[in-house]
Parts: structure tokens; C-alpha cells; sequence
């Protein structure tokens, strides 16, 4: 039997990297938002940038679900190369929608699923001359027949084409041309599949956007003045767009003077330098980067910690170890950013969810760095940050003033106060600092990697290398109490059993915990969003017998920091990851629980 | 890295300076490397050039990187931040504080070990950027602080002290920093205070990327018979081209030089730097001759030192990147953060 399903199913498209497909299948997202239907769309693409596959995966969601559901309805396989394994994840009853141009056998196909043809190619060629414009306009005549076969409303993508060439009008009409010829032809030749997208008002005001761009808004917000970095991807987008951004937004509309320094560095380790610098000398400053970057760094990093600079790190993981999986995502920087560098180190590492959290812990980095006095992380991870999701608009607070920290200024020195740049004046672990040039004979000192004392004074005495080891301690349990807090989503029922996610798991849990409930599974679900780990978490670690820890890593390294940081029993840490390279499913993550649930004894004993 | 500091005491005959200090002031704390290095002398030629240019000393920021030149920013400038960074990175480092505050000096101290091996890449980078810097390295041809290996700036055929020859050719800084675009690129010798102190007030006012290479024999691993760092091997083969007396703003001119042996140049600052030309066929403001110039004497076996090459209308890093006149680090929450308003557009504009 077919599928039949309103504003609930996932449409995969299968397309060659560097055809132009990324535009239309983009146009093809905005228009189910416009009909007012969620959708979460993900970008699954190689590292080429011409010839290789290139996968982007859609999901309606009349529900609201933004995580990946698993499985696929409807596959658009415009690519050749990948045709098999594109049929092969079709879900008995789904649908499979083809270029007929050039006839297939007939053992290609599947006799389970439903076939639409349009020969795409043909249309092209006989109404195109230009091999450019006949590859081009393929994409937006399989979007005409698509909007027929969904029911998607034809005068929604007339105005986002409008929309999307308003700079280039003259590009409009012939668009919306290519546009009709797909529509045409399938009202003449093919009929409606049981997929349908109907006009819905569950989209909102939410908006729609990469938490890449959402990071570097939040940079922008958070005061953020000088970036330095060095492309990678999947970071590269962040420190792109936070030149449009400042460009849009801090530069002087007088003097055209930027209120901001961008410089593209020679290499990771020059960025973090560079941003190690400008924090020493009280500018709040950030690189973004990925795994690679992040081993780079470490020096550095540790030079943060312990000369205690501020300094922003947003990394947005991707596959590793090594080269990895670039152009894939996975949770796999937890451990290498949290104990960055040699000697007993720790580190803030702040856990956004979605594009929201991105802009709001984006800003907030930097006052943590301030008033920590060290390198702070932001986490993103491929998934989040280089696709466009929905989320609730951006919000700010007018009445919000930047945190600089402990800073002593010319006046607090004038008026006798005591300066030790390592004095533990407030009982917090977080000493003052001065920005150089501050005053002619008052609160210099010289800032180093090597042990010092209070006074920021040279010394090997091993009482004085403890004291201030020891007050950096003290210093990390204050961020305790300053980092983002979990955030708990309880089961509609008591339950013994707990679940532990961050980052981008967030929307495939939200929906797991449903079909759980759905299938009578009652867990409590535990989001945490930053290290070190405030004490709800392990709270929340002691009210439940068993806890799944779900990550997008192989080894589970958020669980290991758990058990490291609060002692806790391995035993009650039950692990469940999923780290092939394309985000976590809602599926997955029920799945793996219900059968845990189901033999709840032997799980414990396999950890 | 002491932390000893000096005793304080003035003698009442010393003058203070047009800003108020002595050159007492200019000190830092004693120095804990070997008595006679050339490293010391250096850092009393910073102290003197920076009382001599009425510099406040808190509107300087000196940054080191690793090794036994990096140590002496404790040395000098007590009153100054510093900022002992890590091995190779100083020029990162000193970027970024100048990105956050334009308004103070950098004073950026390095040797041929940090420089010259791991901090190649930086230093190169830096100088291509145009960063408005100082940058001093304190060239001894060894690694003095893991006592006497060879370092990349060691001549080729020269002898450690252990007997050593080696055979790894010598990378020349002052030619790698005329090529990338250096706007002030100098050469002098420790044992010269006189050429010195003059290059080093120069670097203070020029804006841009100042490069100053000096060599400084390690008494302790590389001042022996066969080095090409040695005290007596730099005063044999020392080619000076010229001397330089520098004038801040208005002052008089007082050289004593005969007309036409001297060159003048007027930095952006209104510094007016005066040449006494010692070789006659050389031009500070030719980049591309003074390449050829130093290659020529250098294959000689000559050490050329003198102002090799200066762009007095030099732009720095912030020209290029067009930043505001606030030093960054001053800039407040009204300045920085654009507000709700700004932010529901930007929302509406991704919907």
C-alpha cells in the first residue's frame, strides 16, 4: 500500500555536487515553511566541490519534529551514481521520483514502492540550447513537479523566486517559466502522491537560519571586537558571516570607520594567538574552528587557562579522529576541548541545541570568558551549524550591559587598591586583571606561561605553584554556578529511567520521548548545556537507576566527563551513540531505548 | 625570569626626561642571563632609547616568545605589561593586542631560535600583514637556554662550540623581512650601542612592520674561534652603511655631516631620520637594490648593519582593515551591541 500522509513525511533528494541543486531544493524547503508547515531540512554533501554526491534530506512535520526522523517517503534520485542505495532506503509503500529521460531496465527498480517519472532532461534540452541553463532549469522544472505532486501552492514558489532574484530581476521570468514547465507537465501526465502538504499555521514566527550565522550574530551581540581564523570546514560559514554581519551592523555610519578587526590568520595556531592577544589586552576576541584547529590550538589554550586570558572558542565538530569525516557531523571535540592541553587543565564548554542557543550562548561567551578570565567553548557541530533550521526568533535584552569581569581600573589603582594579578580578592578564584596602559606607575605586570605568584611574580616554590593551582580549581567551580543550567524534560509519568543528551540530539529526543510515551517507555530527559556540569546533573543522575547517555561520538565521551568529574557508578551510565556521520535519529534514539527498556539487567552489565 | 627587582634608588643627578622620568625608570628587573651577553646590552639600548623619545613607559606593551631573548622584557620597562608568550607565537600574540588597542607601542622581543625555526611562519606573517611593531631579534646563532645547539640563523661551515660544522644553510631575516614587505628593516650589533639605540628609536616611531635584527654573541656557547657570531668575528666584518641620528618632531637638526653625505627621511610621525652614509652607492628607500646589496656584500662575507631600507609613508593593519580610531578595547555595549530593534529586522529577514 502506498503511503498516505499529510504535513508528516521525510522527501530525500540524491543530486551531484556543483549542479545547482542546492538553490532549488532550498526553494523547495522556504515553500513548505510558507505554507506555515515545520520542516527541518539537513544538507548531506562531500568534500568536492564538483561531481560527487550530494544528499539533502527534508522533513515535514505538521507535529513540529526538527530532528531527523530516520527513513524516507519520497526520494528525488536526480544522481546516477547513487541510484541503488537511494532506492534501497526507500520505505516499503514510499515513493520514488526519477529523471525518465533515458529509460531504466526494469530490475532496477523496486516493486514495493510507487514510480513517477518525468523525463526532466528532455524538457531541457528541447526548451534549452545552453548546456548551463539546461542544467540549471532541470532543478527548477523537478521542483514544478514536485509542487504539482505535493500539493504545494504554485503562487508560494512564484514569490520566493521573485524574492530570491530581486537583485537580478531579469532573472525572474525565466524562472518562474521553468518553473511552469514542471508543473505543467505533471498536471498533464502524472497525478497527486498520497504525500500531500497542506496549509497549515504551525510555523509561526520562528525563523529560519544556520547556526553558523546564528553564532556569529550572537559574537556580534556579545560585544565580540576582533576575529581571527582559518578556514575549515565546517566553521569557515561562522567567521563569513561574522564579516557580514559587523559589516551590516559596526561600522560607523559617519566615518565609515569598522568597529570591529577581522583577520584571516595563516593557521589555526596563529588565530588562537592572535585572539589570546587581544583578550590579554581587553578586547573580547574569538576564532572558530573545528577538530583539527582544536588539536592545533592547544598551547594556547593552555596558555589561557593558566596565564588566565579570555578567550572564545567556537568549534563546530565534525567527523574525526585526524581528516575524518569533514564534511560530516558527530559530537567527538567533548573530551579534546574540556581538557585541552598538556598539564591538568579544565575548561568551559557551553552546549547550544539549535540556531537559538547558538545566538544566545554565542553572546554570552564572551562575558564568561571576561569574567572567568579563560578560554571559553562554544560547541556546535556541522548539523546545526551549516544547516538552516527552524527556531524561535532571536531575542535581546536592551537593558543588558556587557560583564568586562574584575578589571582595575586607573581610578580603583589611584585610590590604593591592592593589586595581585593571582589575588583571590573575593573568594570566587577570579583575581583582577589590568589592561595595559592603564596607569603610569600602578598595576603593570608581566603576563606568563610559567608559574608565578600572587603577585605575578616568577617562582618554583611548589607551596606557590599549589596555591594558584588550587585557586584555579576554586575558579572552575565558580563558573559552576555562571554556565547555562540543564534543562529537564520529565516523562508524564515517574520513571526510574533518565536520559542524558545535548546539542544537537535535542530535536530527535524531543521526539523520541514521544513515540516512547506512545509505546507506554516513560524516561525523564536530561539536556545538559554546559561543562563544568552544574549539580542538578548529577541530581538528576541520583533520582534514576539507570541513565542513557546519547551521544554522536564513539566513545562517549560526554559520559566519561561525567563519571571523571562526579564520581558517578559507570555502571548507571548506560551509553548509546550513533556517530556514522549524518545526524541522529528519532528513530535510532527510540529504538535503541525501547530495547534497553526491554532488558534493562543485561544492559547494565554490558557497560 | 627574576624576581629580583632592581633597588630603586636615584641618584639625584639624573635628569628626568620631557615626560618627567629618569632613566631609571626604563629599568626592569635584574637580569638572570650570563654576564657579558650581548642580550643585556640590548635591553640597556631599549631602556635608553625609550627615555631618550620621552616614551611613557606604561603606553608600551613589550611581548617575548621563548628562549633566552625572551626572557629580557623582564629586564627592561618595568613599568610596561609584558607578555612572555609561548615558543614561536610572539607575532599572533602581538597582533591581536594591537588589534585590540592601536594606541600603545609594541615592542615585540625575539631570538634567532624563535624566530628563525618554529616562529618562521609567524614572523613572516606579521611582517606581510603590516603590523605596527617593533620587532627586535636577538640573533646569536644558537640555542644558548638548551646550551649550544645550532640555530637556523647559523652560518653555513660555522663551528659550535662543541666542534661541531654545520652544514644547514643560514636563513638571512634581514633579507626574508625585506621581501616581505617590511617598512623598516634594520641591522645592528649588540656591541654597538651607538648604531643601535638610534635604530631603535627609529622602529619606535615608524608605523608599520619595523624589523630590527641584532646580532648578539652568546659568551656562553657561540663566541669561540670559528663561529660566525662571535664578538670579534661581527667587529672584523661589520659593514656598517650608514648612521643614523634620529630627530622627534621639531628639534634641530645638530648632525655634524658634511652636505650631501647625508640622506634624510621624514617619517609619518614628523621623525626626521638622519643618514650619514657610509656606503655610498646604497639607498635606504630601494627596497629591490637593497636586496641586491645585501646579497652582494653578504656573499663578500661582509655583515651589513645600518638602516638597510625605511618607507616613511608606510601604512600599518589597521589602514588596511579600516578600523575605528577607538582603541577596540574601549569601545562600550552601545558601541558594540546593535539592540532589539536591529535584531527583530534581522529576524523578519529570515523568515
Amino acid at each position: 500500500m502506498p503511503i498516505t500522509a499529510v504535513n508528516d513525511f521525510v522527501v530525500k533528494f540524491a543530486n551531484v555536487n556543483g549542479s545547482g541543486s542546492a538553490s532549488a531544493n532550498g526553494l523547495f524547503v522556504k515553500s513548505i515553511l510558507r505554507m506555515g508547515v515545520a520542516v527541518a531540512a539537513r544538507n548531506i554533501f562531500p568534500s568536492n566541490i564538483q561531481g560527487l554526491p550530494t544528499w539533502y534530506e527534508v522533513r515535514i512535520s505538521g507535529e513540529g519534529w526538527l530532528g531527523r526522523r530516520g527513513g524516507v517517503d519520497l526520494m528525488v534520485a536526480m544522481n546516477p551514481q547513487t541510484w541503488d542505495r537511494d532506492l534501497a532506503e526507500i520505505e516499503p509503500g514510499g515513493y520514488l521520483f526519477y529523471d525518465s529521460t533515458r529509460p531504466m531496465p526494469p530490475e532496477r527498480f523496486r516493486n514495493d514502492i510507487t514510480v513517477i517519472g518525468a523525463p526532466l532532461q528532455r524538457i531541457c534540452n528541447t526548451a534549452y540550447s545552453d548546456p548551463r541553463q539546461r542544467q540549471l532549469f532541470k532543478n527548477i522544472i523537478y521542483i514544478g513537479v514536485l509542487t504539482y505532486l505535493l500539493g504545494i501552492e504554485n503562487e508560494v514558489i512564484e514569490t520566493l523566486l521573485a524574492e530570491q532574484f530581486a537583485k537580478k530581476p531579469k532573472l525572474i521570468p525565466a524562472n518562474i517559466e521553468a518553473f511552469h514547465m514542471g508543473v505543467e507537465y505533471a498536471r498533464e501526465n502524472l497525478k497527486p502522491l498520497g504525500l500531500q502538504v497542506q496549509r497549515a499555521d504551525a510555523v509561526g514566527d520562528r525563523i529560519f537560519v544556520e547556526g553558523n550565522a546564528a553564532a556569529a550574530l550572537g559574537a556580534v551581540y556579545g560585544g565580540a571586537t576582533v576575529c581571527a581564523w582559518y578556514p575549515i570546514t565546517p566553521s569557515t560559514s561562522l567567521a563569513e558571516a561574522f564579516t557580514d554581519w559587523c559589516e551590516q551592523l559596526r561600522v560607523d555610519p559617519v566615518t565609515e570607520e569598522a568597529k570591529y578587526a577581522i583577520v584571516q590568520a595563516e593557521d589555526e595556531i596563529a588565530s588562537i594567538g592572535m585572539v589570546v592577544g587581544a583578550g590579554w589586552n581587553g578586547a573580547r576576541a574569538f576564532t572558530c574552528t573545528s577538530g583539527p584547529g582544536i588539536s592545533l590550538m592547544q598551547e594556547f589554550i593552555g596558555l589561557s587557562y593558566f596565564a588566565e586570558i579570555p578567550a572564545v572558542i567556537f568549534d563546530v565538530q565534525r567527523g574525526g579522529p585526524s581528516t575524518g569525516m569533514p564534511t560530516r557531523t558527530q559530537q567527538s571535540d567533548i573530551l579534546s576541548a574540556a581538557y585541552a592541553s598538556h598539564g591538568d587543565t579544565k575548561h568551559v564548554l557551553l552546549l547550544p541545541r539549535d540556531p537559538g542557543e547558538c545566538f544566545e550562548f554565542g553572546a554570552q561567551a564572551f562575558d564568561l570568558a571576561d569574567r572567568l578570565q579563560t578560554t571559553v567553548f562554544v560547541m556546535l557541530d556541522l548539523d546545526m551549524g551549516m544547516n538552516e533550521w527552524l527556531t524561535e526568533p532571536f531575542q535581546w535584552d536592551d537593558a543588558k550591559q556587557l560583564d568586562r569581569g574584575k578589571v582595575m581600573t586607573a581610578e580603583m589603582l589611584e585610590a590604593g587598591r591592592d593589586f595581585g594579578r593571582y589575588l583571590d580578592v573575593d573568594g570566587d578564584g577570579v583575581p583582577f586583571r589590568t589592561y595595559p596602559g592603564t596607569h603610569a606607575s600602578k598595576g603593570a605586570y608581566f603576563t606568563r606561561g610559567t608559574s608565578r605568584d600572587r603577585y605575578a611574580r616568577y617562582s618554583e616554590e611548589g607551596a606557590v605553584y599549589v596555591d594558584n593551582m588550587e585557586r584555579l580549581l576554586k575558579k572552575f567551580e565558580t563558573a559552576k554556578s555562571l554556565v547555562p543550567a540543564p534543562i529537564e524534560a520529565r516523562a508524564s509519568r515517574p520513571t526510574r529511567f533518565g536520559v542524558i543528551h545535548y546539542g544537537s540530539t535535542g530535536p530527535a529526543m524531543d521526539e523520541a520521548m514521544a513515540a516512547l510515551e506512545a509505546k507506554g517507555l516513560y524516561v525523564d530527559a536530561l539536556r545538559i548545556r554546559a561543562f563544568p556540569f552544574p549539580g542538578e546533573v548529577f541530581d538528576f543522575i541520583e533520582r534514576h537507576d539507570l541513565v542513557f547517555v546519547i551521544e554522536q561520538n564513539r566513545d562517549a565521551q560526554l559520559r566519561t566527563l561525567l563519571m571523571t568529574e562526579g564520581g558517578v557508578d559507570p555502571a548507571r551510565l548506560v551509553k548509546i551513540l550513533h556517530y556514522e556521520g549524518a545526524p541522529i535519529t528519532a528513530r535510532f534514539i527510540t529504538k535503541e531505548i525501547s530495547a534497553l527498556m526491554g532488558a534493562p539487567v543485561q544492559s547494565e552489565m554490558a557497560q | 625570569m627574576t624576581y629580583i627587582a632592581k633597588p630603586k634608588f636615584a641618584h639625584p643627578s639624573l635628569q628626568p626626561n620631557a615626560v618627567g622620568y629618569t632613566r631609571r625608570d626604563y629599568e626592569g628587573r635584574v637580569s638572570t642571563l650570563c654576564a657579558g651577553c650581548g642580550h643585556d646590552s640590548i635591553s640597556a639600548a631599549i631602556v635608553q632609547a625609550c627615555f631618550e623619545l620621552d616614551l611613557e613607559p606604561h603606553r608600551l606593551a613589550k611581548l617575548s616568545g621563548i628562549g633566552c631573548s625572551s626572557k629580557t622584557p623582564d629586564y627592561f620597562l618595568g613599568a610596561s605589561h609584558g607578555f612572555n608568550t609561548v615558543h614561536g607565537r610572539m607575532p599572533s600574540v602581538l597582533t591581536g593586542a594591537n588589534l585590540a588597542n592601536r594606541s600603545l607601542v609594541y615592542l615585540g622581543v625575539s631570538g634567532d631560535g624563535d624566530s628563525a625555526s618554529i616562529g618562521l611562519g609567524q614572523f613572516a606573517h606579521s611582517i606581510r600583514r603590516g603590523v605596527n611593531m617593533t620587532y627586535i631579534v636577538e640573533n646569536n646563532g644558537v640555542y644558548g637556554l638548551t646550551k649550544g645547539q645550532f640555530s637556523a640563523t647559523s652560518d653555513k661551515g660555522s663551528k659550535s662550540k662543541k666542534g661541531v660544522v654545520n652544514h644547514d644553510s643560514a636563513i638571512d631575516m634581514v633579507s626574508l623581512a625585506l621581501q616581505l614587505g617590511a617598512t623598516f628593516v634594520a641591522r645592528s650589533f649588540s656591541g654597538d650601542k651607538a648604531q643601535l639605540v638610534p635604530l631603535i628609536k627609529a622602529a619606535l616611531r615608524h608605523k608599520g612592520a619595523a624589523f630590527i635584527d641584532t646580532i648578539s654573541p652568546c659568551i656562553a656557547f657561540n663566541n669561540h674561534a670559528g663561529s660566525t657570531k662571535s664578538f670579534d668575528w661581527v667587529r672584523e666584518h661589520n659593514e656598517a652603511v650608514n648612521r643614523l641620528d634620529v630627530m622627534i618632531g621639531r628639534s634641530p637638526i645638530t648632525a655634524d655631516y658634511a652636505a650631501g653625505d647625508t640622506v634624510r627621511v621624514e617619517q609619518h610621525d614628523g621623525t626626521v631620520l638622519t643618514l650619514r652614509k657610509l656606503a655610498a652607492d646604497y639607498d635606504p628607500t630601494d627596497r629591490i637594490r637593497a636586496m641586491g646589496f645585501l646579497q652582494e656584500r653578504q656573499a663578500a662575507g661582509e655583515v651589513v648593519t645600518g638602516l638597510l631600507y625605511v618607507d616613511p609613508e608606510a601604512e600599518d593593519l589597521h589602514d588596511a582593515l579600516g578600523t575605528t580610531r577607538t582603541p577596540l578595547n574601549e569601545l562600550n555595549t552601545a558601541d558594540l551591541t546593535p539592540g532589539s530593534a536591529a535584531l527583530s529586522g534581522i529576524n523578519a529577514s529570515l523568515r
